[in-house]
C-alpha cells in the first residue's frame, strides 16, 4: 500500500481530531468547555479546509476557511461566552440520558454514518473522500447532543457544531458548496444565533431558568 | 400615438404605489389622504382614456427587467386586458373620489395605511391584468388578495369581521392553489411559464379539461361562484364601503377576466361540454344569489348575494359563448361573449354605486340592519336619487345599463335552439327561464332595497339627524350614475368598442357591422333591435305628459296628512312592511333553499321576540363537515405533540436516519 500525499494525511488527521472533538463535546457537562471545545472544532475545520484549498489550488476555499476562522472561532465563541457570563449558567447537572448510554449511542451512530458514507466515497474522486464518513458522524453527533441536552445553550452550541459538521462534509463531497450559499449559510448562523441570544434571556426573565422543560407547558392543552 | 399605452399603464400603476406609499408618511392626517384619493381618481381616469386607446390598437408586449434572476415579468395588453383596464380604470376613479371623502380617523386602520392598502390593491389588479406569465400573474394576484385582506379588516378589533377576514383569506387561497395547478397543467411540461408558450401548445386528451376545470375553480372561488361563495356574504358587509364597492365592481372582474384568458386565450380549444357545466353552474349561482339576496336583512349582505347573481349570469354568459364557439357559430358566440363582457362593465358600475350609497347611509346612520332604516330619501336626497340610479339599472330596467346586457344574452339564448346537441337544445329554454326568473327577482330584490332604506317613515328616531353625503362622496356617486345612464343610452358605441375584444377571443362581431348608433340590432332589425334613445324618449313624454294631466285635472288644494294612515288612528312607523316581511313570500316559495331557525315568542312573553335567521345549506354540507375532518385530523397530528424540544429532536432525527438509510 502505497503512502498518502502529505495533504491527505493532514486532512484525515483534522478529520479524525473533529471526531473526537464531537464525542468530547457529547461528554463535556460545563458549558464554558463546551464552548472551548465548539471554538476548536471551529479551528480544525478552518484549518483543514485551508488545506484542501491548498493542496486543490481551489483559492475560494481560502476565503470560506478565513470566513470559518472569523465566524466560528473568534465571534460565535465569543458572543457565547458573554452569553453565559450574563445568563450565568456555567455548569449543566444532568442530561436527559447519563453520559455512558450517550457515548454508546454516538457509537453505534458513527458505524451507521460510515456504513452510509463507504458506497459514497468509492464513487468520488477528490481527495477528501475517505471524510464523508466523519463528516457524516460528526453530523449525527451533534444532532444527538442537541437531543440529549436539556438546558438551552447547550442545545444551541450543539445546532452550531451541527453545521461545522454539514460544512466539513460540504468540503469533503465537493471541495466546498458555491460562496453564495457559503455566505448566506454563516449569515444564517451569525442571524440565528443572536436571535436564540434574545430568546434566551426572554425564557429566562420568564421562567427564572433555562431549563427548557418550562417549554413543556406551551403545549396545546388536553 | 407617440407612448406607448402599456408603458403609460405601467407608469400608472407605479403611481398608485406611490400615492399610496406617500399615505403611510402622515398616516394620521386626513388632508392629506384626502387629497392623494384624489389624485388617485386622477389617475384612474388617465387608466381608462389610455385603456380605450389600447381596445382599438393591436397587441403590445413588454419585459421588464424586474423579479427573480432567468425569471424576468413578461407584461402585455390586448383588447381582453384593455378592456378590463377600462372597467378597472372608470370604476376607481370613482370609488376613489368617493373615498376622498369617506375615510375618516376611527379606531381601525389609519386612513393612511388604508390609502396605502386601497392603491396596493388597485395596482396589484392593473398588473393582473397586464401579465403575461404565470410568474407575474401569481405575484399579482396574491398581491391583490392580501391587500384586499387587511382592508376588508380595516376594523380588526371586531371578532367577526377577523373571522370573515379568515374566511376570505383562506377561500383565496384555495382557488389560488388551483389558479396555481391550472397553470402548472397549462406549461404542458416544458417549463416555460410564459402565456406566450401557452399559447402556443395543445394539451392532449383530458388535460385541456383538468385546466378548464382548474381554472373555474380558482376563478370562480374569487368570483364567488357557487360553493366557493361563502366568503361573499361575510367580508362584503365587513369590509369599508368603498372597498366592498372596489371588491364587487372590480376584484370580481378580475376573475371573470382570468377565466377568460384561461378559456379563451391560453388554451386553445373548447370543448362544448364544458360550456354546458359552465352554463349550468352559472345559473344556479345566479338564482341562489338573488333568492338569498331576497331574504337579506343587512343591506350589505343583500348586495354581497347580488353580486353573486351576477357573476353568476357572467358565467352562465361564458358558458353559451362556449357553447357557442365549439359548434362554429361565431356570430352568435360573440353575441354572448358582448353580453358578458357588457354586463361585467355594467355591473362593476351600478353595484359600485350602490355599495358607495350604502357607505353614506352607514355614515349617516351608522345603520347596516334593513329593520332601522327607511324613509331617507327626505334626509338624504342626494345619495337616495342616484342610488335610483343604480338601483334600476341593477333591476335591468331599460333605459339604464343593466337592461342592455341582459337583453343582448337572452338574445343570444334565444338563438341557442340551432344547436347540434338535441340535449342542449331541449334544455335551454329552461336555462333561459331560469335566467329571466333570476333577472326578475333582482328587480323584487332592488325594489326592497330601495324601498326600505330610502321611503316610507324612519323606522328609528336617530334617522332624522342623518347628513346627506358630502361633497367628495356626491361626486363619486354622480360619476357612478352618468355612467349607468350614459351605459345605458348608447349601447352601439359600447358595443363597438366590446368588438375588438370579441374578435380577438371567437373571431366575430357582435354588433353585426351595423354601427348605426341609435338602433341596436346584433342580427338584424328585422328580428329584434332595441333603442334605447326611443324607450327614453317615451319615458320621459309619459312622465310628462302625465305630468300635465295630474295639473290640468289637480284641484290644487294641498291637504298634508299622515302617510299610510289607512284608518288606523295609532300607528307607528313600525309598523310598515319591514325587509323581512317584504322577503317572506321568497322565502316561502323556495323554502328549501335556506335552511331556516325561527323562533317564536310565546303568549305569555312579556316581552316577545321574533327572530329568523335563514342559513345557506352549503355551510352546513360542505364546509362545516370539511372543518370538522380537518379537525380531527389535527386531533390526531395532537396526539405527538408532547411539548418537548428534545422528542421534536428525536422525531426529526429518527426520520433522517430513516431516509438516509432507505436512500442510500
Amino acid at each position: 500500500m502505497q503512502a498518502l500525499p502529505l495533504s491527505s494525511q493532514l486532512i484525515n488527521l483534522f478529520a479524525s481530531v473533529l471526531l473526537l472533538l464531537a464525542f468530547a463535546m457529547l461528554a463535556q457537562r460545563r458549558v464554558v468547555s463546551l464552548i472551548g471545545l465548539f471554538a476548536t472544532q471551529g479551528l480544525v475545520l478552518s484549518l483543514s479546509t485551508a488545506v484542501v484549498a491548498w493542496s486543490t489550488s481551489q483559492p475560494h476555499l481560502y476565503e470560506s476557511a478565513g470566513l470559518t476562522l472569523l465566524l466560528k472561532v473568534i465571534v460565535l465563541p465569543w458572543l457565547l461566552y458573554r452569553l453565559v457570563r450574563k445568563l450565568d449558567v456555567r455548569w449543566e447537572f444532568e442530561g436527559l440520558i447519563n453520559i455512558p448510554t450517550t457515548m454508546l449511542i454516538g457509537i453505534v451512530l458513527v458505524v451507521f454514518s460510515f456504513n452510509l458514507a463507504l458506497p459514497i466515497s468509492q464513487l468520488a474522486s477528490t481527495v477528501t473522500r475517505s471524510t464523508l464518513g466523519i463528516a457524516m458522524a460528526s453530523v449525527m453527533l451533534s444532532f444527538l447532543m442537541m437531543i440529549t441536552r436539556r438546558k438551552a445553550i447547550p442545545q444551541v452550541i450543539g445546532f452550531l457544531a451541527m453545521e461545522n459538521g454539514l460544512f466539513f462534509a460540504a468540503t469533503s463531497a465537493t471541495y466546498g458548496m458555491p460562496m453564495v450559499v457559503e455566505l448566506g449559510i454563516a449569515l444564517d448562523v451569525l442571524v440565528g444565533m443572536l436571535i436564540l441570544g434574545v430568546f434566551f434571556f426572554q425564557i429566562r426573565e420568564q421562567f427564572d431558568s433555562l431549563d427548557l422543560k418550562h417549554l413543556e407547558k406551551l403545549k396545546e392543552g388536553e | 400615438m407617440s407612448p406607448a399605452p402599456l408603458a403609460l399603464i405601467g407608469f400608472a400603476a407605479a403611481a398608485w404605489l406611490a400615492i399610496g406609499a406617500a399615505g403611510l408618511i402622515r398616516p394620521r392626517s386626513l388632508r392629506a389622504v384626502r387629497t392623494l384619493f384624489s389624485l388617485g381618481s386622477v389617475l384612474g381616469v388617465a387608466i381608462a382614456v389610455v385603456a380605450c386607446v389600447a381596445l382599438a390598437g393591436s397587441p403590445e408586449s413588454a419585459v421588464l427587467p424586474l423579479g427573480l434572476p432567468d425569471l424576468p415579468f413578461h407584461l402585455r395588453v390586448d383588447a381582453l386586458s384593455a378592456f378590463f383596464l377600462l372597467l378597472l380604470g372608470s370604476a376607481t376613479a370613482a370609488i376613489s373620489l368617493f373615498s376622498a371623502g369617506y375615510f375618516r380617523s376611527g379606531s381601525g386602520t389609519a386612513p393612511g395605511l388604508i390609502c396605502f392598502q386601497y392603491h396596493a390593491f388597485v395596482a396589484a389588479m392593473v398588473l393582473v391584468l397586464i401579465a403575461d406569465d404565470a410568474y407575474v400573474f401569481m405575484v399579482a394576484w396574491e398581491t391583490m388578495a392580501l391587500a384586499s385582506y387587511f382592508l376588508v379588516t380595516t376594523d380588526h378589533r371586531i371578532p367577526e369581521i377577523r373571522r370573515a377576514g379568515f374566511l376570505y383569506l383562506l377561500i383565496a387561497h384555495v382557488g389560488a392553489i388551483a389558479i396555481l395547478l391550472c397553470f402548472g397543467v397549462l406549461q404542458g411540461g416544458h417549463g416555460d411559464y410564459t402565456f406566450a408558450a401557452m399559447r402556443s401548445i395543445t394539451l392532449p386528451g383530458w388535460w385541456g379539461s383538468a385546466a378548464f376545470f382548474l381554472a373555474l375553480t380558482g376563478f370562480g372561488a374569487k368570483a364567488g361562484v357557487l360553493p366557493l361563495h361563502v366568503w361573499l356574504p361575510e367580508a362584503h358587509p365587513a369590509a369599508p364601503s368603498p372597498v366592498s364597492a372596489l371588491m364587487s365592481g372590480v376584484m370580481l372582474k378580475t376573475a371573470i377576466y382570468g377565466l377568460l384568458r384561461v378559456t379563451f386565450d391560453l388554451l386553445g380549444a373548447q370543448l362544448w361540454w364544458w360550456g354546458a357545466i359552465a352554463l349550468a353552474l352559472g345559473l344556479v349561482s345566479a338564482l341562489f344569489g338573488v333568492i338569498f339576496a331576497a331574504a337579506q336583512t343587512d343591506m350589505k349582505r343583500l348586495l354581497a348575494y347580488s353580486s353573486i347573481e351576477n357573476i353568476g349570469i357572467l358565467v352562465a354568459a361564458m358558458g353559451l359563448v362556449i357553447l357557442f364557439k365549439t359548434n362554429a357559430k361565431p356570430l352568435l358566440a360573440a353575441i354572448a361573449l358582448a353580453a358578458l363582457l357588457y354586463h361585467a362593465l355594467n355591473h362593476a358600475m351600478f353595484k359600485s354605486l350602490l355599495f358607495l350609497a350604502t357607505g353614506s347611509v352607514l355614515h349617516a346612520t351608522k345603520e347596516r340592519s334593513l329593520g332601522k332604516l327607511g324613509g331617507l330619501i327626505h334626509r338624504m336626497p342626494w345619495v337616495a336619487w342616484l342610488a335610483l340610479a343604480g338601483t334600476l339599472a341593477s333591476a335591468g330596467l331599460p333605459p339604464l345599463n343593466g337592461f342592455v346586457s341582459e337583453w343582448l344574452l337572452l338574445q343570444a339564448f334565444l338563438f341557442t335552439p340551432t344547436l347540434p346537441q338535441s340535449f342542449i337544445n331541449m334544455l335551454v329554454p329552461l336555462a333561459a327561464a331560469a335566467l329571466v326568473l333570476a333577472v326578475a327577482l333582482a328587480g323584487y330584490v332592488m325594489v326592497k332595497f330601495y324601498g326600505v332604506i330610502f321611503l316610507g317613515r324612519p323606522r328609528e328616531p336617530s334617522l332624522a339627524y342623518a347628513q346627506d353625503a358630502g361633497g367628495f362622496e356626491r361626486a363619486g356617486l354622480v360619476a357612478l350614475a352618468a355612467a349607468c345612464v350614459l351605459l345605458g343610452i348608447f349601447p352601439a358605441t359600447v358595443l363597438a368598442a366590446i368588438d375588438h375584444v370579441t374578435s380577438l377571443l371567437v373571431g366575430s362581431q357582435a354588433s353585426g357591422g351595423d354601427t348605426s348608433w341609435l338602433l341596436l340590432a346584433p342580427l338584424g332589425a328585422e328580428r329584434s333591435s332595441y333603442s334605447p334613445l326611443i324607450v327614453l324618449g317615451a319615458i320621459v313624454g309619459a312622465v310628462l305628459i302625465t305630468i300635465q294631466l295630474v295639473h290640468r285635472m289637480w284641484h290644487g288644494r294641498v291637504r298634508r296628512a299622515p302617510a299610510w294612515d289607512c284608518g288606523f288612528p295609532l300607528q307607528t312607523p313600525r309598523m310598515q312592511d319591514t325587509a323581512e316581511g317584504f322577503g317572506q313570500p321568497i322565502r316561502q316559495v323556495f323554502e328549501p333553499f335556506f335552511r331556516i331557525e325561527r323562533h317564536l315568542p310565546s303568549p305569555f312573553d312579556a316581552k316577545p321576540r321574533y327572530s329568523v335567521v335563514a342559513s345557506d345549506h352549503w355551510w352546513h354540507w360542505l364546509y362545516l363537515p370539511i372543518a370538522r375532518a380537518a379537525e380531527a385530523v389535527a386531533r390526531l397530528f395532537g396526539l405527538i405533540q408532547r411539548g418537548r424540544i428534545s422528542v421534536y429532536l428525536t422525531y426529526s432525527f429518527v426520520t433522517l436516519l430513516a431516509l438516509l438509510l432507505f436512500v442510500l
